[in-house]
């Protein structure tokens, strides 16, 4: 039995079923649970937490990549994968730490002062959650202050900033100076994406990643988290 | 079963209702006075059965001047089909037409001369032997009956392409007047199952061509049901005179009940008036002159309204296809052809480029979609072909397949109606809901239903333009896959029954 309900975890997180509303891949799927219904089910039904995130949830992914580096799947199946995941977390969050388990690491996301653009910084929040990373999605147009705060308060691993105006990517130097002013940078590992930036930006304004998009965004992320541990 | 050809709802119109009234009675004077001139003496008598009015010509061709009373034209036009239907080996690949429909089919064509070869050599940069670049280089040469097979084959797995027109002139030297027409109707139609339409050069060759089809077909009642080939006979010179030799070909089919197409083609400026009223009262003269013959020699035979207007260059005096005034011209024939409910065959894509490239590809987008737009049943639409109708091009075809996807897509209708408002209020209701607000899970759906449109098969990866490279790799890979070939007893009674097929066109005895 629960295997069966890690099977079906998996095999929702494929099809990219958040919740029974959804239509999934296939046909005479709505109406039937999704993860979030599922991951529900498995908890009353007593399956190991570990098992729900290692075996449902990241197994899920981990053919969902598969099939989209063999061009079966496309970026909103993708992202669809990615938002069942990242729902199914919001589940286990609290249950995670009682369990002993550590999650990947916390990310702050936000799109600096004077930007009002975010789609790019939310696919790469629905794409790190999907991962197993704790998003915390400040919003677009936000103040240096605010982010610098939230770091100290929060203590995220990561920070990612997003600009996708050449006259808003400087506020990016302006987040980074801030934080060292108050003896936060070390402390996180600061990526940046938007359309005018780029690695050497990223370089020059000391930050410690560059993601030209969000797949790259999570790859970074991964890679940094790895050079951690 | 049918194919399913493009449904234009709403067909782009260039005249209001008025101008095409005031067209064709200007097209009704036209065939009373000044009248035509025939060549065809037994085009002049059944006209004239008919109540014609008919004068012998002096000179030194036997001519005549005939009068069509409107009388006349109204009571031939009674008998025509509004629908024809061109059969196909594959019956799945026939064409239901409709002339009150705007479904389009879009068929290859025309017969060209020149075969266009290409290669990509390598060109090494002066300075830096590490930049490289693969440049197309176009070798044209006279066709052949094998490049007639392969234009079939590649032809038969295009998707957009409905039907098709013979589209290489074959010219072997073992091709004579005599076996030309069965040569290229074999090797046409043993390579693709699609409906199949041509000209004919020889008369003579007729029964044998009928005979052959018969023989694919099952027999001669089964031919009747499924006219697997039809016919395109431009019996018509500008300005309007019926020719001797085809117009005996036209009667000679027509009495066959075999379905033709009925073309005209002035050119604005020469051989029409450069005002557009002008040439479409007289190219609308012209094909229902056709077509009213026809319907006197059998009444009800299948007959398309053809039509291909030209404006003249003005630097040399031959068509300017890629003239925007072209398209207009075929879009107002599109407009007279449905006035009338007959089945419409019309044309677009051809350019006045030499090549594949940037001109060729604006001049045949161009009337592609315009023409397309106004909705003609049965659309020559110029798969590979260049300078005017002069040179075929595989490489031109595969591309054109891709533009025609597009322009596919760009057709179909808007879904808007009560069930979409709703399921589309109760998503943007939801996602609106959400932290992040993307509508991206929506996507899934309609981009596995085919809804959406593709991205541009020959996209290059980096900063290259790879579009003839990819395109070519992909006409590799078409010439590579199978047709289904007429079955081998069938092939050997065509090869004991219709004399003067070529023995290397057949596929069993070669072993290939």
């Amino acid at each position: 039995m629960p295997e069966n309900m890690i099977d079906q975890i998996r095999e929702n997180v494929i099809q990219g079923r958040v919740s029974s509303d959804d239509e999934g891949m296939e046909e005479g799927m709505a109406g039937q649970p999704g993860v979030t219904e599922l991951v529900e089910q498995a908890l009353e039904s007593g399956v190991p937490i570990r098992d729900i995130v290692s075996k449902g949830l990241s197994g899920g992914m981990d053919i969902v990549g598969k099939k989209f580096e063999a061009g079966e799947y496309f970026i909103p199946d993708m992202l669809a994968s990615a938002e069942a995941v990242g729902a199914a977390m919001d589940i286990l969050q609290p249950r995670l730490a009682k369990s002993g388990i550590k999650t990947k690491g916390t990310v702050i996301v936000a799109t600096v002062k004077d930007d009002l653009h975010d789609i790019g910084k939310n696919i790469v929040t629905i794409l790190l959650r999907g991962a197993g990373y704790v998003v915390k999605d400040l919003g677009n147009n936000i103040d240096t202050q605010v982010i610098v705060d939230a770091v100290r308060d929060e203590k995220p691993e990561f920070l990612g900033l997003s600009a996708l105006l050449t006259s808003t990517m400087a506020r990016m130097e302006d987040v980074i100076r801030s934080l060292e002013e108050n003896g936060l940078r070390e402390q996180v590992k600061i990526i940046i994406g938007g359309a005018p930036v780029s690695d050497e930006f990223a370089r020059s304004i000391g930050a410690d990643g560059y993601g030209a998009d969000g797949f790259q965004a999570v790859a970074v992320v991964e890679a940094l988290t790895a050079e951690e541990t | 079963m049918a194919r399913e050809g493009i449904h234009v709802e709403r067909p782009y119109e260039r005249l209001n209702k008025d101008q095409v009234e005031l067209i064709h009675q200007a097209s009704m004077e036209i065939l009373q006075d000044p009248g035509l001139i025939s060549f065809n003496e037994e085009a002049v008598n059944i006209f004239h059965s008919h109540g014609a009015e008919v004068e012998s010509l002096g000179g030194d061709h036997r001519s005549w001047h005939v009068k069509l009373p409107e009388q006349l034209m109204t009571s031939a036009l009674k008998s025509v089909p509004k629908t024809v239907t061109l059969g196909a080996r594959n019956p799945d690949n026939s064409l239901v037409m409709n002339g009150d429909q705007p479904k389009v089919y879009l068929i290859t064509g025309s017969e060209t001369n020149i075969w266009l070869d290409v290669e990509f050599p390598e060109y090494v940069h002066k300075s830096d032997s590490s930049k490289k670049i693969r440049v197309p280089e176009f070798k044209p040469r006279r066709g052949m009956v094998e490049d007639l097979c392969q234009s079939a084959r590649v032809c038969e797995h295009l998707e957009m392409v409905d039907g098709f027109i013979r589209n290489v002139n074959i010219q072997d030297r073992d091709i004579t007047p005599e076996n030309k027409d069965v040569n290229k109707f074999f090797a046409s139609l043993n390579n693709n199952t699609k409906h199949f339409m041509s000209g004919l050069t020889s008369l003579d060759q007729l029964d044998n061509v009928v005979r052959m089809a018969e023989l694919i077909a099952g027999g001669k009642k089964q031919l009747a049901d499924n006219p697997i080939i039809s016919f395109i006979t431009c019996l018509v010179k500008s300005p309007l005179q019926f020719v001797d030799d085809t117009t005996s070909t036209f009667i000679e089919i027509c009495r066959r009940g075999l379905p033709v197409a009925v073309s005209s083609s002035p050119q604005a400026g020469t051989t029409a008036p450069i005002k557009e009223a002008g040439i479409m009262a007289q190219i609308n003269a012209e094909v229902l002159a056709g077509i009213a013959l026809g319907q006197l020699v059998k009444p009800g035979v299948p007959l398309l309204y053809g039509s291909v207007p030209v404006r003249a260059r003005m630097d040399t005096l031959s068509d300017s296809y890629g003239a925007v005034e072209t398209s207009q011209y075929n879009i107002d024939c599109v407009q007279m052809a449905r006035f009338y409910g007959i089945p419409n065959y019309s044309t677009s894509g051809v350019c006045d480029s030499k090549i594949p490239g940037q001109q060729s590809s604006i001049e045949r987008l161009f009337s592609d979609i315009v023409v397309a737009m106004s909705g003609p049943q049965y659309l020559h639409c110029a798969f590979g072909l260049l300078e005017c109708n002069s040179v075929f091009s595989l490489l031109q075809a595969v591309l054109d397949d891709a533009h025609f996807k597009m322009i596919k897509h760009f057709l179909k209708q808007p879904r808007v109606d009560q069930t979409e408002i709703e399921s589309v209020l109760k998503q943007i209701r939801s996602v609106v809901d959400t932290p992040q607000k993307l509508y991206i899970s929506h996507i899934r759906p309609v981009l596995r239903s085919g809804e959406i449109s593709g991205l541009y098969p020959f996209e290059g990866s980096g900063e290259t333009d790879q579009v003839f490279e990819l395109a070519f790799d992909r006409m590799e890979e078409l010439l590579a896959k199978p047709v289904q070939h007429i079955d081998e007893e069938t092939t050997a009674r065509i090869f004991a029954e219709v004399p003067g097929i070529l023995p290397r066109l057949n596929v069993y005895e070669r072993g290939s």
